[in-house]
């Protein structure tokens, strides 16, 4: 059996991991293997970080360019930094967001837009959400990783039941029912996009 | 049996704590960071656990508990070993009683690392085991059996996972942490043993030589050297590079596994000898390609040594691929390899916002102007970007490295920096030495209280150990006085004015000078509910002169052509005192406007 590859793609500091967290526990309830990569150390202060997934994974944690079945991007700048990772077919599910590197502005180079990324990345069909205004109707910004969890749902080889019961298993037990409605809102976000 | 979704290093961890481990000291250094920052963290903790101050005096404890016939775990990165080296070899002289497994995370690519290291080397180095798994289930597998290892061969045992291991999550099988309560030892004196005098060291380098047979027979026992034979050509490869081969190597090449040094040159001779060709793929030094040439008897070998795999950097499934297409091996791909997207602004890691670091280096800049600024290893290496990190070789080089660049006769000021845990690990005999051999210099220690870049594990200024144990800080001050240094000035580097005025005062002294720039990490304080009021632009009073934006704070941004700042502001209050025009202020609290 092939593996689905996910590749997961943000900044340090969006909850990331946590997201990619929850996808392999939903494996393990669905009983199936999986392997991933995480980014740690020093990369992650506010550094581009990237997590692979790699559902049915029997072999490494790297998943090859050109073979990702799902980009699921926190941030507009990184889905185009990543998206060579996407096969054919592939779909890329990001965040309405542009986070400018502070490097940008300490080198006063021209910050790049919102429209003209999503410009650079329409061939791709992308699905683009607004997760951060999702999170905060969940009810904090900190769930925005739920609500793009939510949102891939739609993608994924997993079902969706799993799926929740890995966010109560993985996430700290008062804020369960916060998360779960992020999630909800994520998948009902991304529903016009099937 | 129960299966978990567990990080790399959250395997081994729970390895240890299955196969009684009875102590684990470390260092941190990514990436073998978490292994002891989840023994400490088990709400039942069997065992005892340490944040040693370097990666020998970890190794040395872990040792002696091992004499005194306990299982005991030491952990650290590659060049960690560098530092523990030293206690390494005689080690293996000593021998030990009770298991005790030496993990040392390899980091190809230096992912978070100042080189690449390839520590079967040092196994090899050493005539030490060493066990190099190809998963997260293996790595699991082989600490629970490194010390049975250890025991059965009175030896310590090498465990050597890398990044792609430690740092990568799988569904594994793990069994139940032991219950066992917390043994006793006891120091078995035996001086021909443990006192390495010449007379007692010959007799035990013998000893440890005529060890080998043994040690390679046991190995070869556990069956982590697997060699399946399928065609006319074969592929040897090992540790996390066996999980890409099987990934795509057709099933009439032959593929022989290493996982376990050393090898029994036996069977790796006889698995070559029944193939046309053999390429040997691994990542770091070709130990397992020098053993096959010297095995080979005029099979022909390819791999590192003849450029078919690169030397530097680490494989991949798609690195893999290329390397067997371009031998034939697979079908060469119809196109090139998918590129990335052109000019994509590049995110580096970047200082946090409110980073103690940021102000420090820019009184720094303020008061040298043209300098020479030898550093270290920690988040502050990151002043790199902001032109005051001028070297970066090893932990604790920077007092040293100044003093020498101070004495071949440079004109400049020389200004150091160094951070608290660095400086506890081994700036101090750098600095003493320094004082003593009467060098020109300024050292700054970076004191944010805590070891930040590996994840904020505790140190001796921080008050607290590994055990969770409220402790007395240790007084920087106090030790670099006692290394001999009469200016010693402890500032807040938030306070911007106050900061140079001292640094001004340093400059202006003869000899080595000490500032102390202390400040709690702003992660750690913001996680000890520390809330500062944060700050904001007036819109009319800037002037758009770019001082604050070149400041380099991510929570400061441009919007519609005037500085503006965002949610990650964390209320240190650096940028109103530099602010030339006076436009940033505290916000105003609700309810007061």
């Amino acid at each position: 059996m092939t593996s689905f590859d996910l590749l997961i793609a943000g900044v340090g500091g969006q909850g990331i991991i946590l997201a990619s967290n929850v996808i392999g526990e939903a494996c393990l309830i669905e009983g199936r293997q999986v392997k991933a990569a995480e980014t740690h150390g020093m990369a992650q202060r506010g550094g581009s970080v990237e997590c692979h997934v790699r559902i049915d994974g029997r072999y490494g944690p790297l998943i090859p360019p050109g073979q990702a079945g799902l980009l699921m991007a926190f941030e507009l700048i990184e889905a185009l930094r990543y998206r060579h990772y996407l096969g054919p077919g592939g779909r890329l599910v990001a965040n309405k967001l542009v986070l400018v590197p502070t490097s940008v502005y300490m080198q006063e180079l021209e910050p790049p837009t919102e429209e003209k990324i999503l410009g650079q990345l329409a061939d791709l069909g992308p699905c683009v959400i607004d997760a951060d205004r999702k999170a905060v109707e969940a009810g904090s910004p900190l769930t925005q990783n739920m609500v793009m969890v939510g949102a891939a749902s739609l993608f994924l080889p997993l079902e969706p039941e799993s799926l929740e019961e890995a966010i109560r298993r993985s996430v700290p037990p008062k804020t369960i029912d916060m998360n779960l409605r992020a999630f909800q809102l994520g998948r009902e976000a991304a529903g016009g996009c099937r | 049996m129960t299966k978990r979704y567990l990080l790399g290093n959250e395997a081994i961890a729970h390895a240890a704590l299955e196969a009684s481990a009875d102590f684990a000291s470390g260092y941190p250094g990514t990436p073998s960071s978490e292994v002891i920052d989840i023994l400490r963290a088990q709400e039942e903790r069997p065992l005892y656990v340490e944040w040693s101050v370097n990666e020998k005096v970890a190794f040395e404890n872990a040792l002696a508990v091992a004499w005194c016939g306990l299982r005991s775990l030491v952990t650290m990165k590659h060049v960690g070993m560098n530092v523990a080296a030293d206690p390494l070899m005689t080690s293996a002289y000593t021998g030990v009683n009770g298991g005790f497994v030496i993990l040392c995370a390899d980091d190809p690519f230096a992912h978070s690392s100042q080189d690449e290291q390839d520590t079967r080397c040092y196994a090899r180095f050493a005539h030490l085991p060493c066990l190099d798994p190809a998963t997260v289930q293996e790595a699991h597998d082989m600490v629970i059996d490194a010390f049975a290892l250890s025991e059965e061969l009175g030896l310590p045992v090498i465990f050597r996972p890398t990044t792609r291991v430690c740092h990568s999550r799988s569904d594994v099988d793990t069994g139940p942490a032991s219950t066992t309560e917390h043994r006793k030892g006891e120091f078995p004196r035996d001086p021909k043993r443990f006192v390495l005098i010449p007379g007692h060291a010959r007799p035990l380098h013998k000893a440890l030589n005529e060890k080998q047979p043994k040690v390679v027979k046991t190995l070869a026992g556990r069956h982590y050297n697997r060699f399946v034979k399928g065609g006319p050509r074969g592929v040897i490869s090992g540790g996390i590079a066996v999980t890409y081969v099987e990934e795509l190597l057709p099933r009439e090449v032959s593929l022989g596994r290493i996982g376990a040094y050393p090898v029994d040159r036996e069977a790796l001779r006889a698995f070559i000898a029944g193939h046309r060709e053999v390429l040997v793929v691994e990542e770091g030094e070709p130990v397992i390609e020098e053993l096959v040439r010297q095995e080979a008897r005029g099979v022909p070998v390819s791999g590192k040594l003849d450029g078919s795999v690169p030397r530097e950097g680490e494989l991949s499934t798609a690195a893999v691929a290329s390397i067997l297409a371009a031998k034939g091996l697979l079908p060469q791909p119809a196109g090139p390899p998918p590129a990335p997207a052109q000019n994509v602004p590049v995110r580096p890691p970047i200082m946090c916002a409110g980073c103690m670091h940021r102000p420090t280096f820019h009184a720094m800049k303020k008061v040298w102007r043209d300098a020479v600024y030898p550093s270290d290893i920690g988040c502050y290496t990151l002043g790199l970007q902001l032109g005051v990190v001028d070297t970066t070789i090893c932990m604790g080089s920077a007092p040293s490295l100044a003093s020498g660049i101070y004495h071949a006769g440079e004109k400049r000021d020389v200004v150091a920096t160094i951070g608290d845990s660095t400086f506890l690990h081994s700036g101090i005999p750098g600095l003493l030495n320094a004082v003593y051999n009467g060098a020109e210099m300024t050292l700054v220690i970076l004191d944010n209280r805590t070891t930040g870049m590996t994840g904020h594990q505790p140190n001796p200024v921080s008050g607290m150990t590994a055990m969770g144990e409220v402790k007395a800080p240790v007084s920087l001050e106090a030790i670099c006085r006692a290394c001999g240094v009469s200016f010693v000035e402890t500032v807040s580097p938030y306070d911007l004015p106050s900061t140079i005025e001292v640094m001004k005062a340093a400059k202006a002294q003869k000899g080595v000078k000490v500032v102390i720039a202390k400040q709690p990490c702003v992660i750690t304080a913001r996680r000890a509910g520390v809330r500062r009021t944060t700050y904001t632009v007036d819109r009319d009073a800037c002037t758009v002169c770019g001082t604050c934006v070149r400041f380099g704070c991510p929570a400061i941004e441009m919007v519609d052509e005037r500085a503006s700042i965002n949610e990650l502001c964390s209320g240190c209050g650096v940028c109103a005192q530099i602010c030339p025009s006076g436009a940033i202020g505290p916000q105003a609290k609700e309810g007061k406007a």
